[in-house]
Order: structure tokens, then sequence, then C-alpha cells
């Protein structure tokens, strides 16, 4: 059993949304060792994204207790959140987020830039196949190219998680299963814990672990006999 | 309410810091607008009233001395209405406690009756009591710059002999609005205007049954030049020095070159703003409806037509600049009271009039409305032509590509932030100009409006270091011989000596004439140098006349032409004058003779009217003293006085503009920088939190943004300083500049100054939406698109 990346502790979180509370998270508890491929399953509103945008650093918990390894999430600074962000986490978004002024090589640079021991940019762009187009701009990219170009700059600074919101969400059904493959092949060969929402219940084949949210809390919990490729799985 | 007029109240309610900079923006060039427009109107129309009220003359002439019984054929001239004639004689005034020595004009004036002209309106005291001897009422700046009080014993040198005279009260007169001995800057400090009873002054004078100052009005819609002219041929014989309608006379003269230089100012200035508030505006509203280009295209999709949309940002517009508009008004009325104060005060006015025409505000607000609805319709006229399905996507991916200085090779000198701050710019090359063009306008301006002190301080320095470089300047009431030279020399602390000759003159060319003097220089002098305004020193050859290029223009001579003078003095010679050149002159309107050519065309010997003198500081006090008591010496001017109060008088009036001209270049960068960073932001925001998600600090983000502002505003220093440059210029051209030419001289701490009020501005607006950029929000970006 290796160490676990996060733990957290009857993590709840309530927003105030004018006159009403909402409560996104009701009591959490979870613990994710390294290497891990979880899949975070759930309608919308279960509080998934509430979820991984606490373990990301993006947002802190109203109650609770949430752990990095030895950093504690919990109560850091925003200066403390931003370093966290910037030396261990690798975000996916489901649209992609670039930046349109900067090429594909200069998107992964953005991050390179910053991070302490990042791989080079075109080594990140040759993980997800797309060294041939280095110096293209995101207009001049497919949604799929453009994804995987995120991807690149996620995994560029070797992070030790990889938060994927929806990653396929924006994209067709071919283009979604590259993509997963990129992440499928991250996690099984850099060993970086990956971790991704989706609405898409067919994709909890490819995970360690499948956990199930519901209405701010964690309602089921599985772990698949067998360990598919995304090659074998189909929506 | 309709919905759609409650989404205008809350559109405008959460834009609120923005929809108040723009209306300060435009505030400001109303406020400039109005405030200087309606303080021109108010001074040409408080002259008027003035004028009116107090029956100023219309056409004033001065002689040696002329009989009562000439008054009858006075008044038979065409177009004569009234006549009166006084005693008018200048005379050297001592008050205890004050070393150099004053001028007292003194005039009769009778008391016992009301004045058919130039009435005097009492400001403080008391009118002489008939018969009273020695009281004598005097001008009120003279009173105000001297700080003295009533009751104030002075004395006059009347007729060779000490006077004492008493003040028993002050007064305004509409002949000495700008009091004046001559020149063309105010001493008031220096020069006493003193009225007292007219049978007592004539008797000290010897002028029984006789004046020497005459004053005419005229009948209404008569031109003064014929009367000019009738009554020149009737003082001829009993020395006239000339008549002159109202516009020659000194004091009107000055005034309305002050209050046409403020009709320049109160144009040019405030068009130029209004016309970059209405710029600042055109881009503001065209960005703020595009970047309401989703809701647009909801409207559209439930089924509000596009004139519905239109009418509802037109809406948006006009409250906007309705708010400016009052803004602009109640400043606009603020400094027209203020500068109308200040003015009246200057020229001391009896009475405060400000006048606020409706035009000015109708004008104004047209100007405004108008340039707001260019904007938003223009920027409408985009997006409700396209169809709603269209509109709701967003527009497309921007488009980029890499930098001119990638092109050539040179990508590695950049970050990937630099590139980000300059592809940006790259992409959208107008509006970076747009912007750039507005902070540049604002520099202009503050240069525009603020380089006068330096161009003032340039003149002065010239007249005053360079041109008459005598410290001490002596006039003789008579002209004497020219051993009064040597006489002078051995005067305590005089350390050179040089005498000059001016001889009151009308010259004439064909139908044009021109009332100045001439004045005699020795070829050698030193203290008194002709100079252009490149400071080369001029000349005039032997036999011939020097004239000031502005004088040359007016009688319409050139080098080589002849001009006829007429004498208004001695011999009252009349004969022509060959035009040996001209020289650009920055003051007066003169003509230059070598002193020998002078004496000699006067039909004269070696005579001499004045002197300058160069002396020893140390013993400047008793040297006054000295000259004092010398009766010849009727006036003595200490150039450093002069200097002293004409820079406190400027100087009060440059600080107040230029404190207002800040204020609204400052607000006029607000208004750019922080329109342009909040629409960027806009803009931005999505891809600014994906970068702060992505781990970027507060700081390296603000960069991105701020940077490209940074960029923006250095390109628009230079570029202001330019345009402050050749405003400045155009300024100069427009100014009417019949005494004085001012240089275009703007000193380095001018261009600082403009530079450095508009990086703060820049800074501040920058510090607040940096504000913003600290709280983008991280979660909601990574759900919603673009």
């Amino acid at each position: 059993m290796t160490e676990p990346v996060f733990q957290a502790r009857a993590l709840t979180k309530t927003y105030r949304m004018g006159e009403a509370k909402v409560h996104a998270l009701r009591g959490v508890d979870l613990e994710i060792r390294a290497g891990e491929f979880i899949v975070l399953l759930g309608p919308s509103g279960s509080g998934k994204s509430t979820l991984l945008n606490i373990l990301g650093g993006l947002d802190t918990p109203t109650t609770g207790d949430v752990r990095f390894l030895e950093h504690q999430l919990t109560g850091a600074s925003e200066a403390e959140l931003t370093r966290y962000r910037r030396e261990h986490v690798g975000f996916v978004f489901q649209f992609y987020n670039l930046i349109p002024s900067l090429t594909t090589r200069e998107n992964v640079e953005l991050v390179t830039d910053i991070a302490s021991a990042p791989m080079r940019a075109d080594e990140a762009l040759a993980w997800v196949g797309l060294r041939e187009r280095l110096d293209h701009f995101p207009s001049q990219l497919s949604g799929g190219e453009q994804q995987r170009v995120a991807i690149a700059r996620a995994i560029a600074k070797r992070p030790q998680v990889l938060l994927c919101d929806e990653p396929t969400g924006a994209l067709d059904y071919e283009t979604g299963k590259l993509v997963l493959e990129v992440i499928a092949k991250i996690n099984a060969e850099l060993g970086t814990t990956a971790m991704v929402i989706t609405h898409n219940a067919a994709i909890s084949g490819m995970a360690d672990r499948v956990l199930r949210l519901g209405n701010g809390r964690i309602v089921g919990e599985e772990k698949p006999a067998r360990k598919l490729t995304p090659a074998e799985i189909s929506w | 309410m309709k919905s759609l007029d409650r989404k205008l109240l809350r559109d405008l309610w959460s834009l609120k810091t923005q929809v108040l900079s723009i209306a300060l923006v435009i505030a400001c060039g109303i406020g400039g607008f109005i405030g200087s427009l309606s303080t021109y109107s108010s001074l040409v129309w408080s002259r008027a009233h003035y004028y009116d009220t107090a029956r100023f003359a219309h056409v004033f002439a001065a002689a040696k001395r002329a009989p009562q019984s000439l008054v009858a054929k006075i008044h038979a001239i065409p177009g004569v209405s009234e006549v009166e004639t006084r005693v008018v004689r200048d005379s050297q005034l001592s008050i205890p406690g004050v070393v150099p020595p004053m001028i007292a004009r003194l005039i009769g004036y009778d008391f016992a009756r009301p004045a058919g002209m130039n009435r005097l309106t009492l400001k403080s005291g008391r009118w002489p009591a008939p018969g009273a001897k020695g009281e004598v009422v005097v001008n009120q700046r003279f009173l105000e710059a001297r700080d003295l009080r009533l009751g104030q014993p002075m004395n006059v040198l009347l007729n060779g002999k000490l006077e004492r005279l008493r003040l028993v009260g002050t007064v305004l007169s509409p002949e000495y609005i700008y009091a004046t001995r001559g020149g063309g800057m105010p001493d008031d400090e220096w020069f006493a205007v003193l009225w007292t009873g007219a049978q007592a002054l004539a008797a000290a004078f010897n002028m029984e049954g006789a004046f020497n100052s005459v004053l005419l009005r005229l009948q209404r819609g008569t031109s003064p030049d014929a009367a000019v002219e009738a009554l020149d041929r009737l003082l001829e014989p009993y020395g006239g020095f000339g008549a002159v309608g109202r516009a020659d006379q000194v004091s009107d003269k000055i005034l309305t070159q002050e209050i046409n230089q403020q009709r320049v100012f109160g144009t040019v200035l405030p068009a130029i703003f209004l016309l970059v508030a209405a710029f600042i505006l055109n881009v503001v509203l065209h960005r703020q409806v595009n970047a309401q280009r989703g809701e647009i295209a909801a409207l559209k999709a439930l089924g509000y037509d596009d004139l519905a949309i239109a009418w509802h940002y037109l809406k948006f517009a006009s409250v906007i600049v309705l708010l400016g508009v009052a803004i602009g008004v109640w400043l606009g009325w603020w400094l027209g009271n203020a500068m109308t104060g200040l003015y009246t005060d200057f020229f001391h006015f009896p009475e405060f009039h400000y006048r606020l025409e409706p035009w000015l505000l109708l004008a104004s607000a047209g100007a405004a409305l108008a340039a707001a609805f260019g904007g938003a319709l223009a920027a409408i006229r985009g997006v409700v032509r396209l169809r709603a399905a269209e509109a709701l996507r967003p527009p497309a991916p921007a488009e980029f590509r890499p930098l001119m200085i990638e092109r050539l090779g040179y990508a590695g000198l950049l970050t990937p932030a630099q590139r980000m701050i300059m592809r940006n710019l790259e992409r959208k090359p107008l509006r970076a100009a747009i912007t750039v063009a507005g902070i540049a306008g604002s520099v202009a301006i503050l240069i525009a409006g603020t380089f006068w002190g330096d161009a003032i301080e340039w003149f002065m320095d010239v007249q005053f270091n360079r041109v008459q470089r005598a410290q001490v300047n002596v006039g003789f009431a008579e002209p004497v011989s020219r051993d009064a030279l040597w006489e002078l020399a051995r005067l305590p602390g005089v350390k050179q000596v040089e005498v000059t000759r001016a001889i009151p003159v009308r010259l004439r060319a064909g139908h044009r004439s021109y009332r100045t003097a001439i004045n005699g220089v020795a070829d050698d002098a030193t203290l008194l140098r002709i100079l252009d305004a490149e400071l080369r020193e001029a000349k005039p050859a032997p036999g011939g006349v020097l004239l000031t290029t502005r004088l040359a223009e007016r009688l319409g001579v050139a080098p080589g032409d002849e001009v006829v003078a007429e004498l208004l003095e001695g011999k009252r010679i009349k004969a022509g004058l060959r035009v040996s050149g001209t020289v650009r002159e920055l003051a007066g309107m003169n003509a230059w003779m070598r002193l020998e050519d002078l004496n000699r065309f006067a039909r004269e010997g070696a005579m001499v009217s004045g002197a300058g003198l160069l002396v020893d500081r140390a013993q400047e006090a008793t040297l006054l003293e000295r000259l004092k008591q010398m009766p010849a010496a009727a006036v003595v001017i200490v150039n450093r006085t002069l200097v002293e109060t004409f820079r406190e008088t400027s100087a009060k009036n440059v600080l107040f503009f230029t404190a207002i001209l800040s204020a609204f270049a400052a607000t006029i960068t607000v208004g750019v920088v922080y329109n342009s960073a909040r629409i960027q932001l806009a803009e931005r925001a999505w891809e600014l939190a994906s970068l702060r998600v992505l781990g970027f600090t507060r700081g390296e983000v603000s960069v991105l943004l701020l940077g490209e502002l940074a960029l923006e505003i250095a390109a628009a220093i230079p570029l202001g300083f330019a345009a402050g440059y050749g405003l400045a210029a155009l300024l100069l051209a427009l100014m009417p500049h019949e005494m004085i030419e001012f240089p275009l001289v703007i000193s380095r701490t001018t261009y600082l100054y403009a530079g450095s009020v508009v990086v703060a501005a820049g800074v501040a607006s920058a510090l607040i939406v940096r504000n913003r950029i600290d709280n983008l929000d991280m979660v909601g970006v990574l759900k919603t698109r673009e």
C-alpha cells in the first residue's frame, strides 16, 4: 500500500447564494493514494466540482480538514495555495482554458517557466502526441488538440496529481477517447495520481476506484475487478 | 417600469464606477468649455456695462496747453456730442517709508457736479470736500498694491514745489482699469492716479483758463477716425500729442487684449477638451455595448426588435451623458464664477456680473450627446446585424499571429508574459492607438495649459536681462542737453549711464497710421539693446528707421519703403523716413533710430529724454533718494520692482489655471486608463483566472493586464509632449499679440510635470483595477466557456 496523497476529514462547504444557503459538501471523508486513478461520478449539484476545487487548492472548506502529503490545505493562505497549485497540481478543464495569444509551445512554457523541476515543453507535448504543432495558436487547433495541449500544460510541471473536470465534456467520441488515453498513459507511466470528474459512467471502467457523490456526500465506492484501457470502453 | 428599463438601471448601477469615470470626463470637457466661454462673455458684458454707466469717453487727446476758448470749436467737430477738458500732469510721488520713487498722475476733477465722462466710482472713504486744499482720491489698485490706509499723507512735486496731499478716498475709473504709465504691464505699486480739485490743480500748474487733456463722446454710430483727425488739427498749434480713439487708449487696449486672450483660451482649449471627452466617450460606449453582445442576442431571441434594443443602449448612453452634463454645467458655472471673480478683481470692475448663456449649455450637451450616440450606435449596429443564434455563440476565438519581432527571428528576447502583452497590442492596434491618443490628449492639454509660466519667465528674462539691461531708468520731464549724462554719472552708486531719446510720433504710410515714439539709441549702447525673437541684435542703419515687424505690418511697409513721421513734440517736424529694416521684437511697437540721426531729424541739438543706469545695489537707496530730489527726473523706474510686481500677478493666475487643468487632465487620464483596464479585464477575466488556477500569483497576472496599460502610457507620454508642443504653438498663433509676442518656450519642468500627472493618474486607475484582478473568480472559469 502506498502512502496517501490526499487525506480529507469531515469536509463541508456552504455557499451563500443571496438569501439561500447551499450545502455543497455535507461531510466528506476521503483518502487517495499515490498513483491511483479515481473517477468521481455524480449528478449535477452533487458536490464533485466543489470537492475537486478544494483538493486543487482553488477553494477552501467551510469546516473539516484536508491535507496533501505533508501540506495542510485547510487554513492555508492565498499565497500558500498559489504555491501549492504551482508546484503540485495539474488541472485539465472542460473548456481547455488555453491562452489564445500564445502558441502551443508557449502555453506549455507558461507553466515550465514558473515550475521548479519541469520537463521540457516539447517533451510534454510529445507525451500528448502534439510535437508537430508546436507553433500553432489555439485558434488553429481542433478541440481535441486543444485539450491535449491543456493536458501537456498540466503535466509539464511533473505534478503529483492531475485533476480533470469533465475533460471530455466538450469533445466528440473519438477525440474524447484519445484524450482519455493520454490521461491513462500519464497515470500509468508517470505514476501521477489522477482524478477525473465525469457524467459519463462508461469512463469508470478505467478507474482504480470510483467514488459516487450525491447531495454533498460520498454515497458509494467501487473498485472495478479489472481496470479497462480506454480502447476497451465505449459509450 | 418596463423590465428593460429595470435592466438599464441595474446595468448602470453595476457599472457605477465606470459610469462615473466617463461622466467625469464629459464633465471636464463641458466644465472647461462653459467655464471659459462664460467668463469671456461675462467680461465682455461687464466691460460694456461699466463703460456705459461710467460714460467712458470715445476719443482722448493731450496737448501742451490749449485755451478753453477752443472748446466751442471742438464741439463743432461733426459727430461730437460732448466735450470735456481737464488738466492732467505726471509728477514724482513719495510716501514716507517707500524708498523707490513713484509716479503720480494728477487729474483735475470737478467733484461738485457729476462728470459728463469717465465718471469715478467711490470705493471707500469720501470725496474731497469742496475747496479743501490737498485732498485727493486715488485709484483703488494703488491703495491695495501699496497696502495704504485712508488719511495717508503723501508728497508730490507740483511745478517744482513739494506739496503735501491727503488721501480721503479710493475710486475706480474706466480710464484706468489698467493703470500703467504706458507700458504693456500694470505697475500698480509704482504708479498712482490721483484725482484732485480741478481749480486747485490748474492753479498749481498755471493752467487757469487752459487745459492739456480733452475727452470726447461721439454720437451713436460715428466712427472715431474723423473726429481724431479733426481734433488733431485743432490741437496742433497748442502742442497736441495726437488724439486716439477708444481702441488705442492704453487701458482699454490692454483690457481688450486680455479679454481676447481669454477668448482664445476659452475656445481652443475647451474645444479640445470637449473633443477629447467626446472621443473617449465614443470609444468607451462602443466597447461597453460590444461587451454586452450576449445580452443583446438574448434580447433578440426573446423577440425584441433592433429599434427597441438600439433605443435601450442609447438610453444607457444618455444617462451617462446627462450625468456628465449635469456635473459639467455645475463645474462650468463654478469655474466661470471663480474666473470671472478673479478677473473682476484683476481689472477692478466696480460690479461683479456673471452670465451663463443658455446656448453654451445646449451646445455642450449637444456635442456630448452626439459623441455618445455616435459611439453607441456604431457598436449597436455591429451587434444587431448578427442573427440571434450567431450572436448567442461567443465570438470566434481570437486569432493571433507571431509578432513582427518574432518573424524577424528575435523571439527569444521575450518572455511568454511579454509575448502575451505584445501580441494583444498587435492584435488590436486601433484600440491601443485610441487609448494612447486619449492619454496623449491629456498630456497635451496639460502642457498647452501650463507652459505660459515658462513663456512669461523667458519673456521677462529677455526683456529685463537682455533688452533693458539698465537697472534704473530715468525719464526727464522735458528733453535736456546731453550733458545730463555727466550729472547722472556723478550720483552715488552709478556705474554706467547711457542716454536715450524718445519722441512721440505718428507714423503714416498711405491711409494707415500708428501713434508711437521714435527711440534714439547710441551706436555703442549696451544697456538698451534691440533683440529679435532669436535674441539676435539689430541696429538701426544710418539715416533710416528700424521698425518692429508688427509695426511694419500694421503700417503695411517693408524695408526700403518710406513712412511719414509726424513728431508730436518740439518743432513738430513732419517728413519722410526710409525704413531701413524690421526686427521681430518680442514686445512693443517700436521705431528705432540712431540717436544723432533722430536729433538731426528733429532739428535739435544733442538732446536726450531719458537715461538708463547700471548701479551698485548697495548704494541704490541713496541714489533713489537723490533722484527724487532732482526736479528734472520726472520718472524713475526700478526694473527689479517691475519684474516683482509682474511675477506676483501672473503667478496667481498661472497657479489657478495649472491646478484646474491638472485636475482635468488627471480625470481624463483616469477615465481612459480605468475604462480601458476594466473592459480588458472583462474580456480577459477568463484567461487571467485560468492563469491563476495554473498557479500564477496575483502579481504575475496583474502584470499581464497592467503591463499593457503601462506600455500604452509610456507610448502616450512622448506623443503627448509633441502634441502639447503643437497645441501650445497653435494657441500662441491664435493669441492677439499687438504689444507682446510670447515665445514658444516649454521648460523641462513643464514636460516632467505633465508626464508625472498622467503617470500618477494611470497608477491610481491601475490600483483600482488591481483590486478586481485580486478577486478573480477562479472556480467560475472552469465551468464556463469564454
